[in-house]
C-alpha cells in the first residue's frame, strides 16, 4: 500500500516535472518578451537600460538555464510572481481554486445524482421508452459546446426570464453568491452528464445479464431491492474511477464557465495570463490545475480499492 | 463474395440512425464545398456590407435573418461548416496516424515500452486538456523561424490550430488500437505466419493492419467529434481562427457580445455543431456496431 501510494506520487510528481520543463520552454515561443513590454510601456527606455533589465531578470540566460533557476526556486516553495497582478502566483491562484472547487463539486454531484438513477432505470428496461430517452439525453450532452450551452441558459434565464444573475460572485450576501452559481453549476453538469450516464448505463446493463442477479430474481427479490441492493453497488463502483479520470475534464469546462459567468477560477486566470502575457501565472496555473487533475485520479483510485474488497493495491 | 457476411453498408443500412447522420454529414459537406455556388444561385452577395440590413432576424428572405454585417446568416453557416469540417478532418487524420503508430508499437513490442506508452497515453488522457491548449495556441510562430507574413496568415493559423489538437487528440485511437493489435496477435494465423518467420514488419502489415481498420474508423470518427468542440471552444476564445476564417467556433465568438440584440446569431451557430458533433457521435456508435461481428447474430 506505501510502495503504491510512493510509486503513484513519485509518478504524478514526475508528469509535473516534465510538463513544467515543456511548457516553460514553450514559453520562450510566445509572443511579448517582458522587457520588450516594459520598452513599449516606457518610450524614455535606451537600448542600454533593456539591456541591463535583461541582464538584471537573468533574460540573458539560455533558456534552459532560466528554467533551471526557475525550478529550483519552486522546490523550495517560491512559484514566483504575477506580472500583471505583482503577487506571488500561488497566492493569487489559491483564492481562484476555492473558487473553481466551489463550481466543480457542486456540479460533480450534480451529473452524478442525475447519471447513477437515470442508468439504473434505464438499464432496467433495455430498450424501453426512459432507456432511449437517456441514450438521447447523453448523446446531446456529449455533443453540445459547453460554451453554447452557457450561452443559451444567460439568454433564457438571466435575459428573457430575469430569473438568475448571468454569473458573476453574488452581490455579496450568501444568497446572492449561491444563486450566481445556479448556470454555471448547471452548464458544467449538463456538459459532464453524457459521459457518466453512458458509463454507467453500460455498467448496470452488464450487471443485470450476470448469474447473481439472475439467482436473485429466482428467489424471488423485488424489483426495486433487485437494483437498488443488487445491481446499484456493482455498477457503481466502477464508476468512481470514471470520476477520477474526468477531474480533467471537468476543469476544462470549468475554464470555459468561469470565463463566460466572469467568475475568477483557475481556467479563468489562467486564460487571462495567456491573454496579457503573464507567463508565469499560466505556467503555474497550469501546473496547479495538472497537480489537482492527478490528484483527483489518485484518491480515484484508492477509494475504488478500498470500496472493492478483491482489488489490492501493490 | 462470402454471403454470410453482408457487406458493411448493409449492416450500416440496418441503423436509421447512424444512416441519417451519415447522410446529414454528408450533406453538411457538399454544401459547404458548395457554398459560393448556393450564395450565388440564390443571389446573396457575401462579400456585400449592408448595415442597415444587418442582425435582422429570420425572414422569408433570409430564413435564418442576417449577421452583424447584414449578410445571409444561413450562406455563412455553409461556409463556417467547410471550416469546422476541413479542421476536423484534417486534425482527425493526424491524431489517428499518431494514435494507430503508439497503438502498433505498444501493442506489438509488448514489456516496457507498452508500458510506458501506456502510462504516457494515460497521463495525457488525464490532463486538464483545456488549459494546455490555450498555452499551447499562444505560440509565436515567428519566433519557430517562419516569416511574420506566413505566420500572420490564414493558412498558419489553421495548421497551428490542427497541430496543437492532434498533439492531444490521439489518445482515443492509440488506446482502441493497442486492445485491437493484442487481440489479433494472440490469433492462430498470426502465430502461424510468425513460426514460418514471417518479420514484424510484414506481420503488422499483412495481418494486424487489415483486423485494425475497424477500431480505428470507429476511433477517428468519434474523435472528429471531440475535435470539432475543441476547434470550436478554441476559436470562441479567440485562440483559433481569424475572423477572415469563420468556423462555427469563431461564429459564435462574434455572437457573444449581440446576445441582447441578435439572440439568433448565437442560436444557428451552436445548433449547427451540436448537430454536426451528435452525427459524428451517433455514426461512431452505428460504425462500433456494424464492424462488429458478435453482434450481427445478436440483434
Amino acid at each position: 500500500m506505501l510502495a503504491y501510494l510512493v510509486r503513484r506520487l513519485t509518478g504524478s510528481l514526475l508528469v509535473l516535472a516534465l510538463m513544467s520543463l515543456v511548457v516553460f520552454l514553450l514559453i520562450g515561443l510566445m509572443p511579448g518578451d517582458p522587457v520588450d513590454l516594459m520598452i513599449a510601456g516606457n518610450p524614455g527606455l535606451t537600448a542600454a537600460d533593456a539591456t541591463r533589465l535583461r541582464a538584471l531578470y537573468g533574460l540573458d540566460q539560455p533558456l534552459f538555464d532560466r528554467y533551471l533557476a526557475w525550478a529550483g526556486q519552486a522546490l523550495s516553495g517560491d512559484f514566483g510572481w504575477s506580472r500583471s497582478f505583482s503577487r506571488p502566483a500561488l497566492e493569487i491562484l489559491g483564492g481562484a481554486l476555492l473558487q473553481t472547487l466551489q463550481l466543480l463539486i457542486p456540479a460533480l454531484l450534480l451529473a452524478l445524482g442525475m447519471a447513477v438513477p437515470l442508468g439504473l432505470l434505464a438499464a432496467a428496461r433495455p430498450r424501453g421508452l426512459l432507456d432511449r430517452l437517456a441514450e438521447g439525453l447523453a448523446i446531446l450532452s456529449l455533443s453540445v459546446p459547453t460554451f453554447w450551452l452557457a450561452l443559451l441558459l444567460i439568454y433564457l434565464f438571466a435575459v428573457e426570464l430575469r430569473w438568475l444573475p448571468a454569473g458573476g460572485s453574488g452581490d455579496g450576501s450568501t444568497f446572492g453568491g449561491l444563486t450566481a452559481l445556479v448556470l454555471p453549476v448547471a452548464t458544467l453538469a449538463i456538459g459532464s452528464l453524457g459521459h457518466f450516464l453512458r458509463f454507467m448505463r453500460a455498467a448496470a446493463g452488464e450487471a443485470m445479464t450476470q448469474d447473481w442477479v439472475r439467482t436473485a430474481r429466482a428467489k424471488g427479490v423485488t424489483r426495486q431491492r433487485l437494483l437498488s441492493r443488487h445491481v446499484l453497488p456493482a455498477a457503481s463502483l466502477p464508476l468512481v474511477t470514471l470520476v477520477g479520470l474526468s477531474v480533467g475534464g471537468l476543469f476544462s469546462g470549468a475554464l470555459v464557465t468561469e470565463i463566460l459567468f466572469r467568475q475568477l477560477g483557475v481556467g479563468r486566470v489562467l486564460y487571462d495570463a495567456i491573454q496579457g502575457n503573464d507567463y508565469n501565472l499560466a505556467l503555474v496555473g497550469l501546473l496547479l490545475a495538472t497537480a489537482a487533475t492527478l490528484l483527483g485520479n489518485l484518491l480515484a483510485d484508492l477509494a475504488y480499492a478500498r470500496l472493492d474488497p478483491r482489488i489490492k493495491l501493490t | 463474395m462470402n454471403r454470410d457476411r453482408p457487406s458493411l453498408l448493409n449492416r450500416l443500412l440496418r441503423q436509421p440512425t447512424a444512416l441519417l447522420s451519415l447522410a446529414f454529414l454528408l450533406l453538411v459537406a457538399a454544401a459547404g464545398l458548395a457554398a459560393t455556388p448556393i450564395a450565388n444561385w440564390l443571389g446573396f452577395d457575401m462579400s456585400l456590407v449592408d448595415l442597415l440590413g444587418a442582425k435582422q432576424p429570420p425572414s422569408p428572405e433570409h430564413w435564418l435573418g442576417t449577421d452583424e454585417l447584414g449578410r445571409d446568416l444561413g450562406m455563412r453557416l455553409l461556409e463556417g461548416g467547410r471550416i469546422s469540417l476541413s479542421v476536423a478532418l484534417l486534425a482527425a487524420l493526424g491524431a489517428a496516424a499518431i494514435g494507430t503508430a503508439i497503438g502498433l508499437l505498444a501493442g506489438e513490442h509488448g514489456g516496457w515500452l507498452d508500458t510506458l506508452l501506456m502510462r504516457g497515453t494515460d497521463a495525457v488522457i488525464a490532463l486538464p486538456l483545456l488549459p494546455l491548449l490555450i498555452v499551447l495556441s499562444a505560440i509565436d510562430l515567428t519566433k519557430l523561424g517562419v516569416s511574420p507574413e506566413v505566420a500572420q496568415g490564414d493558412a498558419a493559423k489553421l495548421l497551428r490550430l490542427v497541430l496543437v489538437i492532434v498533439l492531444v487528440g490521439w489518445t482515443t485511437t492509440a488506446r482502441l488500437v493497442r486492445a485491437a493489435t493484442l487481440q489479433s496477435l494472440a490469433q492462430d494465423y498470426v502465430r502461424a505466419a510468425r513460426a514460418m518467420g514471417a518479420s514484424s514488419g510484414r506481420v503488422l502489415r499483412r495481418h494486424v493492419l487489415p483486423n485494425i481498420a475497424a477500431p480505428i474508423l470507429v476511433a477517428t470518427t468519434l474523435s472528429a467529434g471531440q475535435i470539432i468542440l475543441f476547434e470550436s471552444v478554441l476559436s470562441f476564445l479567440g485562440l483559433g481562427l481569424d475572423p477572415s476564417t469563420p468556423s462555427w467556433g469563431r461564429m459564435l465568438a462574434g455572437a457573444q457580445d449581440l446576445l441582447w440584440d441578435a439572440p439568433h446569431l448565437a442560436l444557428f451557430p451552436g445548433i449547427a455543431i451540436l448537430l454536426t458533433v451528435a452525427s459524428l457521435n451517433l455514426l461512431g456508435d452505428g460504425l462500433q456496431v456494424a464492424l462488429d461481428p458478435r453482434r450481427l447474430t445478436a440483434r
